[in-house]
């Protein structure tokens, strides 16, 4: 359903079709082009004083061109309002960090690498950050198994044939 | 004696320095400045397996970095792989300290995404039940926040009386910890013959004891020179990183997801936002005694006015909430618990993401600790109430 805000209005007719205001069950989001991503986070942060940055997550969708949603859940403490900024991006493609923009991005986007492999342009210190740093391999993809694991880490690491 | 130091003073004459030949380092031998040491992942003040390098400069704090992750499970991925019922005691596992909050968030996400609602009744004994688990959270933080501090006495206070509402918890619905004890739609089980005089015991029996820990700690002189100053936080750092819950409101930050965005039926209660203004772990201290006292006001309510009728909403046998996404969060005892939910039609989740307040509360350590001593660190660690289980999920 779209969504329909005086603020998204103003955003609508600034970047036009690259930006898809919807609303579902009640909650606001924007579907963005990859393209406005950090610009509209940035405008979101300064002029639509979203300045709390709740979770920075993703989710794989294979068999899409763009097989990568990026999201951003946000919100606003003066505006006691949240909304969410989702983009799509293809596979080995990276992102512009919002680190600069809200401190709290560091480890949610180190989550995001570890969990699914999207590189964060500019990012302080971009590296694994629950699993061990020699692990291959991305777990939250669809195409990692639930059962699958770096056997060859395991082994050289614990000391153990297998962790299963 | 005396030819002992003979040997020594010859020992060092045959090592000197000039023997050993060896090359001036850029940097001098011995660096008395800086020094890396390791703290965990098996340290006792870490409050699970959580690792901390810490930079010195003797006894200061330079910088620090958390290594996580000892006690990654993979929920996230274990969810796409259940059921939404089958997933729901997992949930248990991440805060175990606050099993009932978690079970809480989760059931609400999923109810939402099915555009349902749990009945009145199943709402009531959710409220009494998840603050009867913010004061049990409460009390184990305070007895192992205060036992690494050197303050060994509220320990055995706490536990001795969370023990009342762990055995509340296990006669409601048979487990003590990971309780499990609200499914998707309102709630499993009808209360136990005696419930509501169970709790208004605990209440009668508690408020006291509340008393009795502000006796030992509020004006104890020790607990005062190692929690004043120490940590210190603006409300403004605290939201740039996204740090929420009694951290966030120990700030100055006046926010409690139950009042700014009420979930469940807290709506009907009236309680308040307890906050502090310096920031430090002695006003953290005082804001999660207070909480405690709210959560008793909450649970007096709700014990009172719990109305009669089903307990469970017009739920089907097999849960498939239409395509669609939800964000829903709760105020847990730590902060904001937030579950993201991408459905595709199916029995599964599509994705599932946890939103976890320790995990996002940690990564203020460093700014927090920076400047401070060794000790400090481990006040400070104690004073995020961090549980690792939820941190590495």
């Amino acid at each position: 359903m779209p969504w329909t805000s005086p603020m998204v209005e103003k955003y609508r007719s600034q970047y036009g079709s690259g930006l898809d205001p919807l609303t579902y069950l009640g909650q606001n989001y924007l579907a963005v082009d990859r393209s406005l991503i950090p610009d509209i986070l940035r405008l979101l942060r300064d002029e639509e004083q979203f300045d709390y940055c709740v979770d920075i997550t993703a989710v794989h969708y294979p068999k899409r061109e763009k097989p990568f949603d990026v999201v951003w859940i946000l919100y606003s403490f003066p505006r006691n309002e949240r909304v969410r900024v989702k983009t799509q991006i293809a596979d080995g493609a990276s992102i512009p960090s919002s680190v600069p923009i809200w401190a709290t991005a560091n480890w949610l986007e180190r989550e995001v690498y570890d969990m699914f492999g999207i590189k964060f342009d500019g990012h302080p210190d971009l590296k694994r950050i629950l699993l061990p740093d020699g692990w291959k391999g991305h777990p939250l993809r669809k195409d990692y198994g639930i059962l699958q694991q770096d056997q060859e880490w395991v082994q050289i690491n614990l000391g153990i044939e297998s962790g299963q | 004696m005396s030819d002992r130091k003979n040997d020594s003073t010859n020992d060092v004459s045959t090592h000197s320095l000039s023997n050993l030949d060896l090359e001036t380092p850029e940097k001098p031998y011995l660096d008395s400045n800086e020094l890396i040491i390791n703290m965990g992942p098996q340290h006792p003040a870490t409050h699970g397996v959580l690792r901390v390098i810490l930079k010195l400069d003797g006894e200061k704090v330079l910088g620090t970095e958390c290594v996580i992750g000892y006690l990654h499970r993979g929920v996230e991925k274990i969810a796409e792989n259940r059921t939404y019922a089958m997933f729901n005691p997992y949930v248990d596992r991440m805060d175990y300290c606050a099993a009932v909050s978690n079970g809480l968030g989760y059931c609400e996400a999923v109810e939402k995404l099915m555009n349902v609602e749990a009945p009145p009744r199943a709402q009531y004994i959710r409220v009494i039940l998840t603050e009867l688990n913010r004061i049990a959270s409460h009390q184990l933080w305070l007895g192992t926040h205060a036992l690494d501090i050197g303050a060994m006495t509220p320990l055995f206070y706490t536990f001795r009386d969370r023990e009342e509402i762990l055995k509340i918890f296990e006669r409601y619905c048979g487990a003590r910890l990971t309780t499990h004890a609200f499914r998707i739609g309102g709630c499993q089980y009808e209360t136990y013959a005696g419930f509501e005089k169970d709790v208004t015991n605990f209440l009668t029996f508690f408020a006291p004891k509340i008393d009795e820990y502000e006796a030992l700690l509020t004006t104890n002189r020790i607990w005062l020179e190692r929690t004043k100053n120490v940590g210190v936080i603006s409300g403004a750092d605290c939201i740039a990183l996204g740090v929420t819950g009694p951290v966030l409101r120990a700030s100055g930050v006046k926010w409690d997801v139950r009042k700014a965005q009420p979930y469940a039926n807290y709506s009907k209660f009236d309680f308040e936002i307890p906050i502090g203004t310096n920031g430090d772990t002695y006003d953290r201290y005082l804001v999660r005694m207070a909480e405690m006292r709210q959560s008793m006001r909450i649970v007096e309510q709700a014990v009172n006015g719990i109305p009669e009728g089903p307990i469970m909403g017009k739920v089907p046998k097999v849960i498939k909430p239409p395509v669609g996404e939800i964000y829903h969060s709760i105020e847990a005892p730590k902060g904001e618990l937030g579950y993201f939910i991408v459905s595709d039609g199916s029995t599964q989740p599509y994705r599932l993401r946890v939103r976890p307040p320790s995990f996002v509360n940690l990564q203020a350590l460093d700014l927090m600790v920076r400047g401070a001593l060794v000790a400090d660190v481990v006040a400070v660690i104690g004073t995020f109430d961090i549980v690792l289980g939820e941190v590495d999920r």
